[in-house]
């Protein structure tokens, strides 16, 4: 009975990873086959070719793609964080008025689906001036990464002892101090987590680069790879799309890693009491 | 070595009045403990004192100077937490330099100053440790040299034992006392609801009771001639016996109240009699209940040698010059 339930256990963690991990491994299988190989069905490498990989440079833009895709990640995460860190400060620890309604609102503003806001958004960088640059997209992707970013940092904050602050502010610290000295160490799990997952949906985003971008030296990874055209317009040049996926991926996958050594729980242990 | 005074200080929170007009003046180098029963407001008083708190209205004076609405960081305190509130990323050595570094204090008068502070608190060998791989009560030193080395006008502390289990609270209670005579007599203000405490380390003690001071006084003042019947239940340990209605009217009052070392087993020539409910030998002292038919038994002290067991029928004796009578406001009359 005991086995059975052991056997049962990892026969569906053995379904969960193949799952969730099959769609990657075939797209890595699929960028090292060349020519017809491409049309039929391996589930084991058959052959094993770096031409498509090749390719992928040789085509349009690519290394100029992947640069601003880091260039806007980068950006938006740093322009995020840096205005939740703030605005959580005073979301948590600053009593007014209206705060439980601002934080609501801040809220509803993530349920609005991408497209709805398309058209008024577009607008409205044209307005400004800054469609096709990078800093539409990132103002775009700040605009939807910030509630999310703002509430996970506002519900941390406030559990941070009020005591150590308080001991900041004897100590002399003002409020910028008390966020950039006590706070933002004590921060770094939650930081590095929202900001992992900012850059992570600024590196996928597809529709605002698509809409906000129209020339081939501004577009982000996402819009070039959809972009990727083979000899002829009837031809879908799949080894080289599965090629750029699987490099698009590997940037993201090596920052989880860096990273996920960095998230230390229980590190505001030993502060306060307990 | 600050004078401080408080004159008329209120402090209300919305409709809620905390502090009701609070008149103290704190003598320059005392030590000057806050007493009382919890959500007498105690704790707000020492805030508002730290200006953590803004008083709502009155004045406050820090030798003659008026802080009202001075910054913590400029009134030249420093506070002691209840809850150390160290900074969990800092080691020790930075968790004390921490508010001397912000106020540009060059490095070596830093080291020099933690230094000195580490070596009076026995705390040296542990500057590069983090907080959690200390124990309570190092971290409770740490929290304290932390105070010591701004080398402050006033000491703050909030209830600062109440999370040591009881061997290192009457350790660190004894190193707070010396901590005072040995900061030449630095004013200090401790906030506490245990009255052993207030009791052992109080120039002066202040009791707090509804927001309002009830009596200040020095610990041997408040447990001889208390200022009212709440006094002289909150002072000493254990707590006075309070007679009330026909026990009270014997001697002409309203609340009679002898303290159990006034009172003793006399079986010869006894005031009252009744039985021994219960006792509790601590070794030097036996204190034992005796049931007289008053609200609640007389606790008398004996002697630790004297054993009384349960059930026996004796008579208790006040000292007749030890009795402390109060009338119907629970003020004290006449002796």
């Amino acid at each position: 009975m005991k086995i059975l339930k052991t056997l049962a256990f990892y026969l569906l963690v053995l379904v969960i990873v193949v799952v969730s991990v099959f769609p990657f491994y075939y797209a890595i299988l699929t960028s090292f086959k060349t020519g017809t190989a491409l049309f039929e069905v391996d589930y084991w490498p058959t052959s094993f070719s770096f031409n498509n990989y090749f390719s992928v440079f040789q085509q349009g833009e690519f290394l100029r793609n992947i640069l601003n895709s880091v260039f806007v990640a980068t950006m938006t995460v740093a322009l995020a964080l840096l205005m939740a860190v703030t605005a959580s400060y005073a979301l948590a620890r600053v009593r007014f008025r209206g705060r439980g309604l601002l934080l609501m609102t801040i809220l509803a503003v993530s349920m609005f689906p991408q497209i709805a806001v398309l058209s008024g958004l577009f607008e409205m960088i044209r307005f400004i001036g800054i469609y096709n640059t990078p800093w539409a997209l990132i103002l775009s992707y700040t605009i939807f990464t910030l509630p999310f970013t703002v509430w996970v940092l506002t519900t941390f904050m406030r559990d941070l002892p009020i005591e150590i602050e308080e001991a900041a502010i004897v100590d002399g610290a003002t409020p910028w101090q008390i966020i950039t000295k006590v706070f933002l160490p004590l921060m770094w799990p939650a930081l590095v987590t929202t900001g992992l997952l900012a850059f992570i949906g600024a590196w996928n985003e597809f529709l605002f680069a698509l809409t906000f971008t129209s020339s081939n030296e501004t577009r982000t990874v996402p819009v070039a790879i959809s972009l990727l055209s083979g000899a002829t317009q009837y031809e879908t040049p799949w080894g080289i799309i599965m090629a750029a996926s699987v490099l698009v991926t590997v940037p993201i996958i090596i920052l989880v890693l860096i990273f996920q050594r960095k998230i230390v729980a229980g590190l505001t242990a030993g502060g306060v009491k307990g | 070595m600050a004078r401080i005074e408080l004159k008329n200080v209120r402090k209300s929170y919305g409709a809620i009045d905390v502090i009701k007009g609070v008149n103290l003046d704190i003598r320059s180098g005392e030590f000057m403990v806050f007493v009382g029963p919890s959500g007498c407001g105690k704790s707000t008083l020492l805030r508002l004192i730290s200006g953590l708190e803004d008083i709502t209205s009155g004045d406050m004076l820090f030798d003659g100077e008026r802080v009202n609405h001075l910054a913590p960081s400029k009134r030249g305190i420093a506070m002691v937490f209840q809850s150390y509130a160290l900074y969990p990323h800092m080691n020790v050595y930075d968790n004390m330099a921490f508010g001397m570094k912000l106020a540009n204090t060059t490095p070596e008068e830093i080291r020099v100053r933690v230094e000195k502070a580490a070596k009076m608190l026995q705390i040296a060998h542990l500057l590069d440790r983090l907080p959690k791989q200390l124990s309570g009560g190092q971290r409770q030193r740490v929290a304290i040299g932390r105070a010591i080395v701004r080398d402050p006008r006033v000491f703050l502390f909030d209830e600062p034992l109440s999370n040591l289990d009881a061997a290192l609270r009457v350790q660190t209670r004894l190193e707070i006392a010396k901590l005072h005579h040995d900061m030449n007599k630095a004013t200090m203000i401790y906030v506490t609801h245990d009255q052993v405490e207030a009791m052992t380390l109080a120039d002066r003690i202040c009791v707090l009771r509804d927001g309002l001071v009830e009596q200040v006084g020095t610990p041997a003042e408040l447990y001889e001639s208390p200022n009212s019947v709440f006094v002289a239940g909150f002072i000493g340990s254990p707590k006075m016996n309070f007679l009330t209605g026909k026990f009270a009217e014997q001697y002409n009052c309203t609340t009679l109240g002898i303290r159990s070392e006034h009172l003793s087993i006399n079986n010869t020539n006894p005031v009252w009699q009744g039985e021994v409910v219960h006792y509790e030998n601590l070794g030097s002292d036996n204190y034992i209940f005796v049931d007289i038919g008053s609200e609640e038994p007389m606790i008398v002290r004996e002697d630790g040698t004297v054993t009384m067991d349960i059930g026996t029928k004796v008579g208790i004796r006040p000292q007749e010059h030890n009795l402390h009578r109060f009338d119907a406001n629970g003020k004290p009359m006449k002796r």
